[in-house]
Parts: C-alpha cells; structure tokens; sequence
C-alpha cells in the first residue's frame, strides 16, 4: 500500500485551511514567556487585579509541573516554549457587523464559510482569530431572552457576577501542565450563560484560527446553563501548515445546573504540525446531561480526554468520539468519567481510524466511589487498522468500588476485512470506493450523532482521507 | 523568570532508602554453585542495593499502595521444624503425581520422584545448579522484566533460592503433574521460590506451586519467579495456588512465558490467602503458532489486596494468547488489574484477547482494571473486556424458584464464575483439587 498516495490524500484535505494572510498586528507580546507577557496581556485587556495575580500563580504552577511524559507521549518534549508567540491581536473589539471585520480577517473566514453557516442555521457564531475574538455575534432574540454569548475578557469584565464563580473551579489551575499554561496567558474563548429554562434552539458556534507562525492559541471557554436550560455549542478550528510547530492548549470549563442539558462538538482540523494538547471538562448537577461530541482529523498530536464530573444524583455523562490518525500524526483522546452521586450513568463511545504511519490511542478513566450507589459506566471503544504500519493503542483505567454499580467496558482492534473488500468488488466498486464505504460504515452510527452539516462534511473527510490509502 | 525546559524532578516521590534487607539473603549451599550463577548473585545484590523501588509516578504501580514495598527489616527464613508441614503438604495433595517436593523456609524436607518418566530433569535448583550448570545457565533469569518488579527481580537473582529446575527432553509425556509445596513461617522470614521449566519439542509437562504459612499472624514474604520455556511443539501448564496467611503474608510472583514454534502455555493463578499479593505476568509468543493462555480466579475478602499486571507480547506471525482473570471481593478487598497485548510490528494475523471480570460482593470492596492494547501490525484480531458488577436479583430469583436459598444461590454464582477460569486448565485432579480450595474459603466466608 503506497504511503505517498496516503501522504496525498491527507494534502487534499489540509488543502481547505492551507491559507495565511501578511501578518500586520498592532498587539504583540513577542516570543517567550515570563511575567512580563502576563503584564502585557493584562494591559491590553485592561484586567482586575485579582485575575493579574491568578494569571502570575498559574504561570509558577506551570514551570513546576513536570511534562507528563511518564505516560505522555515523547513528542511532548519537542515543544519549546521559549520560541512561541503568547499574544497577537489586530487590536479592538469584536464587531457585531460582519461588515467591519478587517478585510484578510473577513477573507479568512468566508473562505471556511462562517458567515454562510451562521446565515443559515446558528443562533450565534463567535470567531477567533489567533489571540482575540474577531467576530462575535448572538441573534437579537437570544439576547432578550439573556442568553450571554461573548469572549472571555468581555465575560469577565462585564459580568464577574456570573462567571468568577465558575472560572478555574471545574479545571483548577493545577490539573495539569497545559490547564496551568493555558490560565497564564488564555485569551479569546466563549464564555456563555443561559438562563433558566431557556432552551436555545439552534447551536451557537465558535470558529478558531491559527494565522501566524510560531503562535500559541489559549482560548478558555466557560458555558453555563442554568436550571433547566439547554444549549448545543460547536467549535471548530482550522491552521494553515507552517514550516514549524504551533501551540493549541484550550480549557474548556462547562457547568450544568438543575436538569440542564449541554452539548459541545468540536471537529478539529488543525494542520499536521499543531500541538493541541486540550483540557476539557464538565460539572453535571442533579438530572443534568453533558454530551461531548469530539472528532479530531488534524494536528500533530492531540492529547485531550474531555471528561463529565456527575455531581448531582441522576447526571448523565457522555464522549462520543471519533479520531483518524494519518502519516505523522498522534491522536491521543479518551474520556474520563467521575461519578460523585448516586445513579449517575456514563456513556464512552470512542472510534478510531490509523492510516499510514497514524497513531491512534484511547486513554480512559472511569472512577466510582464506594459511598454511592446505582452507578453505572458504558464504555466501547474501537480501532480500525488501516494499513500494516498503522499503530493503535488502548489505555483504560476504571476503578469500582462497592457492590451496587455497573460497568463495563469492551475494546477491539480489527481491520478492514479482504472478504468485505472483495465482496464489494464483485459489484463493481473500486478497491478505494470499497475501502471507503468500509470506514464510513464503521464510524456511521457515532457520525449521526453531529448535526447535519458536520456529519456530511465528516463523511466527505474520510472519503478524502481513504481515497488512496489503498492499492 | 526564566522557563526550564527540563522540569524539576519535584513530583518525583522521593526515592526510597530502604534497604530491605541488611545484606545479601544468602544462606549456605549443600553443593558447589557454578561461578556464574555466583557472579549473576553479586551483581544483582548490587543492583538491588542501587534501585530505588517504585515511584507514584510509575504507571506499572498506578492505584498501587506504595507503602507495600517500603520494606525493611526482612531477613532470610530461618532453618525450623518442618514435619507438621510436611504432613500437611502429604495429606492435600492430588492423588496422582509424577514427583512431589516439600519446601520449608527455602529448604527442601520433602522429595518423592518416582513416577518421574524416564530422561525428565527434576531438581531442586541448587542441586540444578550444580549438575546441569550449562542446561540452567542457558535459560536461567533471562526476562528483564517491564512490569514494575525489578527491585524484586534484583533481590531474587541476589537470594538463596528453593523450588525446582524440570527439563523435559524431546518428546517425552509427563502425564501426571509435578506438585511442589512452599511454606514460610516466622516474623520478617523471607522465602525466594524459583521455578524454572523448559519442556523440549513436542513433549507435555504440568507442574503446580502451591504456597502457605506455616502459621496465621506472622508477617512473611515470598518473593518468587517462574519462568516457563515451550520449545516447539511443546505442551505446558503451570499453576501457582497461592493459600498463605491472609493476617500477615506477603506474596511476590513474577512469571514470564517463552512459547516457540506451535507450542502452548497455560499459566494460572490462583489467589485466596495472603495480605498482600502481587502477581507480573510476561507472555512472549516468540514464533509462528504459538499461543498463551493465562488464568486467574482470586477470591478476597477482609483488607486482602491482590494486585496483577500482565503483558502479552506477540512477537511472530500467526499467534495467539487468551487471558481471563476473574476476581470475587469481599469485605473491604482490593483488587489491581493491568493487563498490555502488544503486537509488535510484522506480527500479522494474529489472534489476542484480554478480559478482567470482578464480582463485587461489598459495599466497600474496590476493583481497579486497566486493560490495554498497543497494535502495530495488520490483520489483527484484538480485544479486551472488562465488567465489573454484581449478581443480579434475576439471577438470584432464577435459583430461588428452583428451591434453593438465596444464600447458597449466591455462594453456587459466585463459585461458578471463579471457576469459569479452573475448568479452562488441563488435567482433571488438579482441577477438581482447585475447586475444592476455593469453594472451602467461600463456606468460610459466610
């Protein structure tokens, strides 16, 4: 099976986001990281003083974390974060009126469809373009209902009462090496509120681009439905191919009050050499669901395991995800699962393709306490080997304690089988229409699971991705 | 403020300085030990001595307690009265057996081998040490070991070690199987049991380690390797049953398999005393049709923690490996299961599963699974499972209708899963011997 045909099918699809524009920035907090970056940033967005000194107390946390290479893919040590970009801003604040964007801004976009997307069926679109919101809108009739839908420094400053109390308390500082980096220099993110029992009909989405080289996106995101109200939100996020290594490292905090229910789709389209090392998590209260709908395709290597904190009796957690690794990449997802009340259910789904030289790898946690009772953990997760040097790995950790739960959790690594190939053949279908049939079916029933949109786009990805991966 | 690179060591536990032991747990031989073997013995002491032991940051010891292996004051088990062990060993035993060896406090006391087919190696390891110097040198402690235990690797190859070296020379039929007991008794007094088969082409050999104390309440340590060699064709099954006091044994088996050309391993272990058990599995399936099945049914109850890795290596083209654990806890038990199939790359068509089952049986009980895949080859059949839940009221509701208590309908259930992984071994005695011990520590369980 020729790897360059492989090679080519992944160009054809980067192709889309394969763009960038002259840089021209008014903000930039140059290359390196110290305190001085932090005040710089500080400065520009004009913060409290209490979010200096959260900025300044993450940024010790992250020097003295270790990289988790213990577990961690080695690839990890290859970032040099001395070399990276912290901020880059065209500076001013996001237009509602998609007509005053700047120009190569508005181009950008409109070459990955935003605005169209928006015309058609969101309630409301934010787009990022490296550090800041260059965009952001919510339709009028969301507004009057009090949905807030804005960037994270406009959150914070317009509206501490309602997102001081969530910010950093579902992924503290300290969760990790990137949560630490990330709440020391984030900028841009969604922060969204939904008040009670508002039910937003349509998702709201957010576009991220990376434009410059070198540059570091820390986008933090903070949603917060209220008692009874729901909400989908939609992320994408795309990079053109620079020469060297670029940093994604988002957090993403959701909190789901009383009986609300939050979905989050990402697909994740990142060029070859991004870095996306994400932290994603969500606060589940009584009767409350949080679903995760994560599908990953770029990137260089992608370390991110969203997880559900099931905190109130009845809350329901899920992660549906689907990852294709191709040459040169490292899709390193997962879940974890944390139940901390009784009858809480949680729901894995994961499927991954490896093509070429692509390595894929499952990491999970499920955890149930012994003073709960009537919990219970789903958790399937599948690998589809596509060529002999594809690699798949499978890492689950769960642990049960007490004698009034269930779990269980299954995994197979299987390839596309030469009867399935050679029966499709015999109808005339091309080994490549075959390969590919044979990858949609198996990803079909997860692909459902995206809107409309996303779910054609998904299937005409793979098709790409298969095309000529076989021969 | 300047950014390293390098990140401080600072999450790191801090290394640990026991010792363990005070020196090397050598006791005098009765024979000449090769210079090799003596050689091997110092440098691993040195080792030993130089190995910090596990840190928290070690994945092979993840939900582990660390506190397990912070040892010190061990000493090597001292020369005691051995004839209520032996009686006790003479009056368990299966009926049929082709020889049958007694140790106590790493001394042999006990030997009969003479239902032994003719040309069959079976000696206490010394005396293998000895005789065979070459034969053992050549397959003696050749895993390196990944799995975490190499600070127990270290202090075996440093120790006076008991057990038995069975070589089984081309296509001779061992057909009835060789038992070998262990007892330790004494506080601190430490045993390093050493098992070491190599079965030649196409011949068939069964061997079962069981383990005890001596006496309840005494804190002991086994601390024990095994190693199996299935040249091609080859037919082997071992079974390491593990019954040591559950008020102060602490029990270390590392195991490590070599299956060659169409040959076949069964391993087993099965765990229902000790304090403290930890069990390594290695499983190498070294050439084309070879295959490896690992079994293990543990019952634990009371703080008893049972804490097992396993590594499935496939190595070659066409092989296979199963491995089922299954594991039923009481009380405030706690059990550890790490299980890795890896397929290296060029391993095509290979066949390898992995399922971890826990029966939970208490409030307070607590299961951990981790069971892993790392594939890097094409045409691969792979999966793992893992459940853990307990008995539904259906099923108890099913036996009930048909007359039978609630209580034993539970006992009858439970008795049934552990034994799902007995009744995959060979040899009908052996099996029924394995049923009768575990159903005994269920009857005293209620």
């Amino acid at each position: 099976m020729p790897d360059s045909a492989t090679l080519e099918a992944v160009n054809i699809d980067q192709d889309e986001g394969a763009f960038s524009y002259p840089e021209d920035y008014k903000h930039d907090a140059g290359t390196g990281l110290n305190e001085g970056t932090l005040d710089y940033i500080s400065d520009i967005k004009k913060e409290a003083d209490w979010l200096r000194e959260f900025r300044k107390k993450a940024l010790k946390v992250f020097n003295d974390k270790p990289m988790p290479t213990h577990w961690a893919s080695d690839d990890l040590e290859n970032i040099i974060f001395q070399n990276i970009r912290y901020y880059l801003a065209k500076g001013g604040a996001p237009t509602r009126n998609w007509d005053e964007v700047p120009d190569d801004v508005k181009e950008t976009f409109e070459r990955l469809g935003i605005p169209e997307k928006e015309r058609k069926f969101l309630a409301g679109v934010e787009a990022q373009f490296d550090s800041e919101a260059a965009y952001s809108n919510v339709k009028e009739a969301l507004s009057k209902e009090g949905v807030i839908f804005v960037n994270s420094t406009e959150g914070l400053r317009e509206h501490p009462e309602l997102f001081r109390k969530w910010f950093g308390k579902v992924i503290p500082t300290g969760d990790n090496k990137f949560s630490a980096l990330n709440s020391a220099v984030f900028s841009g993110g969604s922060f969204i509120y939904v008040p009670p029992g508002v039910k937003v009909k349509h998702p709201l989405q957010a576009y991220f681009r990376i434009n410059a080289e070198n540059f570091g996106q820390f986008e933090r995101t903070l949603i917060i439905v209220d008692e009874g109200a729901e909400v989908t939100y939609m992320e994408g996020c795309t990079a053109p191919k620079f020469e060297t290594a670029t940093l994604h490292s988002a957090v993403v905090e959701l909190v789901a009050m009383k009986d609300a229910k939050i979905q989050y789709i990402t697909v994740q389209n990142w060029s070859n050499n991004v870095f996306n090392l994400v932290t994603k998590r969500g606060l589940a209260h009584e009767n409350a669901e949080i679903r995760w709908i994560d599908c990953n395709i770029g990137s260089r290597l992608t370390m991110k395991y969203p997880g559900v904190i099931m905190k109130g009796r009845k809350a329901r957690g899920e992660v549906i995800s689907i990852a294709l690794a191709n040459d040169g990449q490292h899709q390193d997802t997962g879940a974890k699962m944390i139940h901390a009340a009784d009858e809480t259910t949680s729901n894995v789904v994961a499927k991954s393709i490896s093509v070429g030289t692509g390595v894929s790898t499952y990491r999970g946690q499920v955890h149930i306490p012994k003073h709960l009772k009537g919990c219970k953990n789903n958790t399937e997760c599948d690998a589809l080997l596509i060529n002999s040097t594809s690699k798949t790995d499978t890492y689950p950790a769960i642990t049960v304690k007490g004698n009034e739960h269930s779990t269980q959790h299954e995994a197979s690594v299987s390839q596309v089988s030469e009867d399935q190939i050679f029966y499709m053949k015999q109808r005339g279908l091309s080994e490549g229409e075959a390969m590919s049939l044979s990858v949609n079916g198996f990803v079909n029933d997860l692909v459902r699971e995206f809107p409309m949109e996303y779910s054609v786009e998904l299937k005409r990805l793979i098709d790409m991705e298969m095309e000529d991966s076989v021969g | 403020m300047s950014l390293t690179l390098t990140p401080p060591d600072k999450m790191a536990d801090k290394q640990s300085t026991d010792q363990w032991f005070a020196s090397a747990p050598l006791t005098e031989s009765s024979v000449d030990l090769p210079d090799w073997y003596q050689q091997i013995q110092a440098s691993s002491w040195e080792q030993f001595c130089e190995n910090g032991g596990p840190t928290r940051l070690d994945q092979n010891w993840r939900f582990a307690d660390l506190k397990k292996v912070r040892l010190s004051g061990l000493l090597p088990a001292p020369e005691v009265d051995s004839a209520s062990s032996v009686e006790r060993a003479l009056r368990n035993r299966l009926e049929a057996f082709a020889a049958h060896f007694v140790f106590v406090n790493n001394r042999l006391v006990h030997s009969e081998t003479g239902s032994l087919p003719e040309g069959v190696i079976c000696l206490p390891i010394n005396e293998a040490l000895a005789k065979h110097s070459d034969l053992v040198q050549s397959y003696f402690l050749k895993e390196e070991g990944c799995l975490g235990g190499s600070k127990f690797r270290q202090i075996h190859a440093a120790a006076s070690l008991s057990g038995v070296f069975v070589h089984v020379p081309r296509g001779v039929i061992c057909e009835d199987p060789i038992l070998v007991n262990h007892f330790v008794g004494g506080d601190s007094s430490t045993i390093f049991p050493h098992t070491l088969i190599v079965a030649d082409d196409n011949t068939s050999v069964s061997v079962m380690d069981t383990f005890q104390s001596i006496q309840e309440n005494e804190e002991t340590y086994a601390i024990g390797n095994v190693d199996l060699h299935a040249n091609n064709g080859a037919n082997l099954q071992y079974v390491a049953f593990e019954d040591a006091s559950d008020t102060g044994a602490k029990h270390v088996q590392l195991n490590s398999s070599k299956a060659g050309r169409d040959s076949s391993i069964k391993s087993a272990f099965v765990n229902l005393g000790a304090a403290w058990v930890r069990n390594e599995s290695i499983n190498h399936m070294a050439d084309s049709g070879a295959d490896c099945q690992i079994y293990s049914a543990n019952l634990a109850n009371g703080i008893q923690e049972y804490d097992q890795r396993t590594l499935q290596v496939h190595e070659a083209q066409h092989t296979t490996s199963d491995l089922l654990f299954k594991n039923a806890l009481y009380d405030n038990a706690r059990t550890i299961f790490s299980g890795l199939i890896q397929v290296l790359p060029g391993s095509h068509h290979t066949d390898s599963y992995q399922t971890c089952r826990n029966l939970l049986g208490s409030k307070a009980a607590e299961a951990n699974a981790m069971p892993g895949l790392e594939i890097d080859a094409d045409q691969v059949k792979c999966s793992h499972g893992s459940t853990s839940g307990q008995i539904s009221d259906e099923e108890i509701f099913y036996l009930q209708a048909r007359g039978i208590t609630a209580e034993d309908a539970r006992r009858i259930i439970s008795l049934g899963f552990l034994n799902e992984t007995v009744s995959r071994l060979d040899c009908d005695n052996l099996k029924e011997f394995l049923f009768s011990r575990i159903e005994r520590k269920f009857a005293s369980l209620a």
